[in-house]
């Protein structure tokens, strides 16, 4: 192990931690909102929306982000399409975590009793009123567990964005090797950056957890 | 952009089905699929096992295993797979191919993820039966054998189902540890075409995607109406 090989490359690291950071951030967000829509207009059964997004979920969990990231940034050019590796990267990271950030609010939403809604229904409320005054408070709590470990879950896959050359983290140590064939000092930076990022954020996620079903009431 | 996909389906799909393309992509499939059920077939009882000593009353035992659970939930599996396949030749002083790290590398990811499956089932059997079997004179391993695996075995199907569609999708990354799977084959197809045929990446890409649909899909399914299954009973 020679330190200097790691010192000497430091700044690249930091720059591609950045790269990770931002780009982990933005799929997270947008996961988020996909899978929010995507849960509420399935939990309310909208007709032919809800089958829409039920098939984009199964689509998007049972085919690896890898296949979908090359179907966009080299299949989709021979169509016309052309899309730069970071917008492909964060779309295709983003339709997959939003097929899983739905499954996740609808876990949540599920453990509301069916019999609210329908008291909500007796009183008049319309849709969105039920979605903003009995749906959302309470699902939102209950599907903080799932949707946390779907956060984390998309940090480690943006490590996948290396294979359309997004200059994120593993992108930055599998260059590194290949120029200087220094494997161990490279690799241990590359782990250690993902767990900069991850164990803060599991532990604050698990505090989170801790939060919110101390706030749910009525189990 | 309408005439222009017209004019593909006519060319960028038949790529596929030029010469032997369509059995040499399946045979692709075929070695994921392979190295993915070797490596649960490892990583399984190796996880029950490692699963089962994680309620055991030791301390530094149980530490040591969520040490090597948490490796595993923080190191991205693609960065799992660069550390085998440079670490693990080197420290042999062997050459091992990128199948068989593969195999290695999935099965350890496999055995750390269903450990964690295994305790939480475990530990949902009720207290009192675990008395009730220590007051009938039951050693440590029959409680293990008799009241708590047979119990939470329905807990683990599904979630064996599902980290199962997981090893099956995280095999994509196969072609950066120059294995030769179904992406490199797509590529290959990709690259003997590219004068004839310059779109066929749209299709051959369209096409590997639709492949592991149909594999990991049907997994998925069974293992949610199992999950409907097991929490039905429990509400019994």
């Amino acid at each position: 192990m020679d330190f200097s090989y790691i010192q000497q490359s430091l700044p690249l690291f930091v720059r591609a931690f950045g790269v990770t950071l931002r780009l982990s951030a933005l799929v997270i967000i947008a996961s988020t909102i996909i899978g929010l829509v995507a849960a509420v207009i399935q939990h309310f059964r909208t007709p032919v929306l809800s089958q829409f997004f039920a098939a984009y979920e199964e689509l998007f969990r049972n085919t690896p982000l890898l296949i979908q990231l090359f179907f966009l940034y080299y299949g989709l050019p021979s169509i016309g399409v052309k899309l730069s590796a970071e917008t492909c990267a964060v779309i295709g990271a983003s339709l997959l975590g939003g097929a899983y950030m739905a499954g996740g609010f609808l876990g949540g939403f599920s453990g509301i009793p069916t019999s609210q809604l329908e008291s909500a229904r007796a009183l008049g409320l319309s849709q969105l009123q039920m979605v903003r005054y009995v749906t959302l408070p309470q699902g939102l709590a209950r599907s903080v567990p799932a949707l946390a470990a779907n956060a984390i879950f998309l940090v480690k896959e943006t490590s996948i964005f290396t294979v359309i050359a997004v200059p994120e983290l593993t992108n930055t140590a599998r260059d590194l090797i290949g120029m200087y064939y220094r494997s161990d000092e490279y690799l241990l930076t590359l782990v250690i950056g993902y767990a900069i990022i991850l164990i803060p954020l599991s532990i604050i996620l698990t505090l989170l957890e801790r939060r919110v079903r101390r706030g749910t009431f009525a189990r | 952009m309408a005439p222009l996909l017209v004019e593909s389906a006519a060319s960028g799909a038949q790529v596929l089905f030029l010469g032997d393309n369509f059995s040499r992509l399946l045979g692709g499939l075929g070695t994921s699929l392979a190295i993915s059920g070797l490596a649960l077939l490892i990583g399984l009882p190796l996880g029950i096992l490692l699963g089962s000593l994680r309620i055991v009353d030791n301390w530094v035992l149980r530490g040591i295993l969520r040490v090597y659970l948490e490796f595993f939930r923080i190191v991205p599996t693609l960065v799992v797979l660069f550390l085998f396949y440079y670490i693990l030749p080197r420290e042999m002083g062997i050459q091992i191919d990128g199948k068989t790290i593969a195999v290695i590398a999935f099965a350890l990811w496999v055995a750390a993820e269903i450990s964690d499956v295994v305790r939480s089932g475990l530990i949902s059997v009720p207290d009192h039966q675990i008395e009730t079997g220590k007051a009938l004179g039951m050693s440590g391993f029959q409680l293990l054998w008799y009241v708590r695996l047979p119990q939470s075995i329905n807990l683990m199907i599904p979630a064996v189902l599902n980290l199962a569609t997981r090893v099956v999708k995280t095999t994509s990354l196969l072609l950066l540890i120059s294995v030769i799977d179904v992406v490199t084959v797509g590529q290959q197809i990709m690259e003997t075409n590219r004068m004839a045929h310059p779109d066929a990446a749209f299709w051959v890409y369209g096409f590997i995607f639709l492949l592991y649909f149909i594999v990991c899909w049907p997994l998925s399914m069974i293992a949610k109406a199992l999950e409907k299954r097991a929490k039905e009973r429990n509400r019994d």
